[in-house]
């Protein structure tokens, strides 16, 4: 974009035209806007979580304090998202292969599309179909996994009746950020120089080999970026979660019990409607550090992705 | 291509003279996989008749069944690396499957489950009085329109001018800055775009405001980063050529802008920003925080609680009426409606790009 730099400089030369010095007004302007918008976020967030910071700790609901009432969120918030990314992030990458690398072209082109249309299906459907579907049909295998393996503390149980858990929270969040995993890994495996694998191709690899020396290689930071940004959805998503997972607070790694720890997102979602006061305020301190844990995520995220376009530029 | 292609004996083709190793070893035959799959669908549907196992199952031993012989065979015959890469194949394929199971239940769901009340009467009344069965979610449609079309109004200006500005002017660190926390802000949980919205409500117009147009700016919030990063894209593959000629023929840049780099991109930016409307069509959280929910139609965004599709929906299914089915139907038709509307919004830009995009260069 250098040559518009210039092309810019040359007019402003010439003469310097009002018009001119207004659009650039007005396009700096909502750009600048946007930074505001951020930090006013954060800002009214904190200015309304504050008489929570403030409150003795018997008016914070469950009268224990805001630590004690954020914590176990956190906790519930984080072990649905990882456990969401440890199952949907190896599968993301077989399909990711799957389509670029498998399947007939014609074919993968159209799966490519159906791909970004999942990544779109609004998140209260997800909900409604874990709810109808999905958790009927985890009760099964939760038991069978309470009776065989139940000596690891995950599976301790006792099963739950209704199956929604915290392991069909975790199986339908893995559901809804498969696609978008599958979306940033696909765009990058896509991008694997033709000229590696052919040469890789050349020498005898077999397709594995192949995989494993020319497109992991070259797709491995876009994994690990793709993760994070699913991470970030995960940690955000509330109505799935509202919806399926029957929450009653505490702090367990006990994932298909009937008593499992809430998410943020999700008890914002559930309580908000019918709270007032410092349960308000209480709620929005909750939603400012889900605020900042995904803040930290995707600036992991995007710190991975533009080193990468720094070093395939340079190649 | 010397190798032999028909099922080779191993003594003839691969076994050389004095035990020395071969350079050449055999092939699969051309219908090995879709052979073993084959075999190995009829034991596991034997093991499944004997055991008693269900539909499930049946599949999950069909494919290690599958993995576990083609590698096999072709470790005999082919050797330890053509198996592995078979083995591997098998895998792909299988996870593929495996996630496109819970994907084709989700849409199958929602459309058996979402056609019964798929009617006229959904589409033209609202709920105002009804109890148990009818009603509809004319309001709750309404509504999403309204909210959507206000986010879009304020999002694309902004959005788009900031693009232009990434794109044509900035060059510095507020422009570096800009980029960054856009990209940030693609992230924001929509909760939390529903609870700003919320306080900044709260703190001008007093504690409580809960209206549509407080939907439409949490709405805004988490469209503008997606119509900035998909206007940028499309800007910047304007070919410089174009804004050269235009500088040369003495036209000013704000001109140049607007007559000849927007209309080359125009089809891209509309795909874009069609995408962004179809994200937040469907959200539930930031409309439920910030717009609340009614019975009856509401088409003031200025005043008062509005129904939208998605929180319509919710609602339905978390607090149903009396007689549960009618109210559950009625989510089920929401979440179809909505969907529908996703993919038409989907299947609008997808043409669009298709229809008006310039020809790729190579």
């Amino acid at each position: 974009m250098s040559n518009t730099g210039q092309g810019a400089a040359t007019a402003r030369r010439v003469r310097k035209r009002p018009a001119d010095q207004a659009f650039r007004g007005i396009t700096t302007g909502a750009g600048v806007l946007i930074l505001v918008v951020l930090a006013g976020v954060a800002a009214f967030l904190l200015i309304e979580a504050w008489p929570s910071f403030v409150a003795p700790a018997e008016e914070i609901p469950g009268e224990g304090g805001l630590v004690l009432y954020i914590w176990p969120l956190v906790f519930g918030t984080l072990l649905a998202s990882v456990l969401a990314l440890v199952i949907a992030a190896p599968l993301a990458v077989l399909i990711a292969l799957f389509i670029t690398h498998y399947a007939p072209r014609k074919l993968a082109q159209f799966l490519g599309y159906v791909v970004d249309l999942l990544a779109a299906v609004p998140s209260i459907i997800y909900g409604l179909w874990g709810f109808t579907v999905l958790a009927p049909a985890t009760r099964g295998p939760a038991e069978w996994l309470h009776e065989y393996l139940g000596f690891i503390p995950l599976f301790a149980g006792p099963p739950s009746t209704t199956g929604r858990t915290m392991l069909t929270t975790a199986l339908v969040l893995a559901v809804m950020i498969l696609p978008i995993v599958t979306a940033v890994i696909r765009e990058a495996f896509l991008q694997t120089p033709k000229l590696h694998e052919e040469a890789s191709l050349a020498l005898g690899a077999t397709r594995l080999e192949m995989i494993r020396m020319a497109v992991l290689p070259f797709g491995s930071s876009s994994i690990i970026s793709g993760s994070m940004l699913g991470l970030g959805r995960a940690l955000g998503e509330t109505m799935a979660v509202a919806i399926v997972l029957s929450a009653s607070g505490g702090v367990t790694f006990n994932l298909i019990s009937s008593g499992n720890p809430a998410t943020i997102a999700a008890n914002i979602a559930l309580e908000f409607p019918e709270s007032s006061g410092v349960a308000i305020d209480t709620l929005i301190a909750s939603g400012l550090v889900l605020f900042a844990i995904t803040l930290v995520v995707n600036m992991i995220a995007r710190a991975v992705i533009n080193r990468r376009t720094d070093f395939s530029g340079a190649s | 291509m010397s190798t032999t292609t028909s099922p080779p004996t191993p003594t003839e083709s691969v076994e050389p003279p004095n035990g020395t190793k071969s350079l050449v070893r055999g092939t699969l035959p051309r219908w090995a996989s879709w052979g073993v799959l084959g075999a190995a669908a009829v034991l596991a549907a034997l093991i499944a008749r004997l055991l008693g196992f269900g539909v499930a199952p049946f599949v999950l031993l069909t494919a290690v069944l599958y993995a576990v012989g083609i590698s096999g065979w072709s470790r005999w015959i082919e050797g330890g690396r053509k198996a592995t890469d078979r083995a591997f194949t098998a895998v792909v394929t299988s996870a593929f499957l495996l996630a496109l199971t819970p994907l084709v239940s989700v849409v199958v769901t929602v459309i058996s489950k979402g056609l019964d009340r798929f009617d006229g009467r959904f589409f033209t009344y609202s709920m105002r009085g009804v109890v148990g069965d009818g009603g509809g979610a004319y309001h709750a449609i309404m509504g999403t329109l309204i909210t959507s079309g206000l986010a879009t109004l304020m999002s694309v200006p902004i959005g788009l001018a900031t693009a232009i500005y990434l794109v044509e002017y900035g060059h510095g660190r507020l422009a570096r800055a800009i980029t960054f926390f856009v990209d940030v802000m693609t992230g924001i949980p929509s909760i939390v775009a529903g609870l700003f919205a919320y306080a900044l409500f709260a703190l001008v117009f007093g504690p409580g405001t809960v209206n549509g147009f407080a939907g439409a700016v949490a709405l805004s919030v988490l469209m503008i980063p997606i119509v900035v990063r998909s206007s940028e894209e499309m800007l910047k593959i304007v070919p410089d050529d174009l804004r050269e000629a235009a500088f040369a023929l003495g036209t000013p840049k704000w001109k140049v802008v607007l007559r000849v780099v927007l209309p080359t991109a125009v089809a891209g930016i509309s795909t874009g920003v069609t995408l962004a409307i179809a994200r937040v069509v469907g959200e539930t959280a930031p409309l439920l925080i910030a717009t609340g929910a009614t019975g009856s139609t509401n088409l003031n965004p200025f005043s008062g609680q509005m129904a939208t599709l998605s929180v319509f929906s919710y609602y339905e299914y978390a607090s149903p009426g009396v007689p549960i089915d009618p109210s559950l139907d009625r989510a089920w038709t929401a979440a179809l409606t909505l969907m529908l509307i996703v993919m038409v919004l989907n299947l609008v830009a997808r043409s669009i790009s298709l229809l008006f995009a310039p020809k790729a260069g190579r």
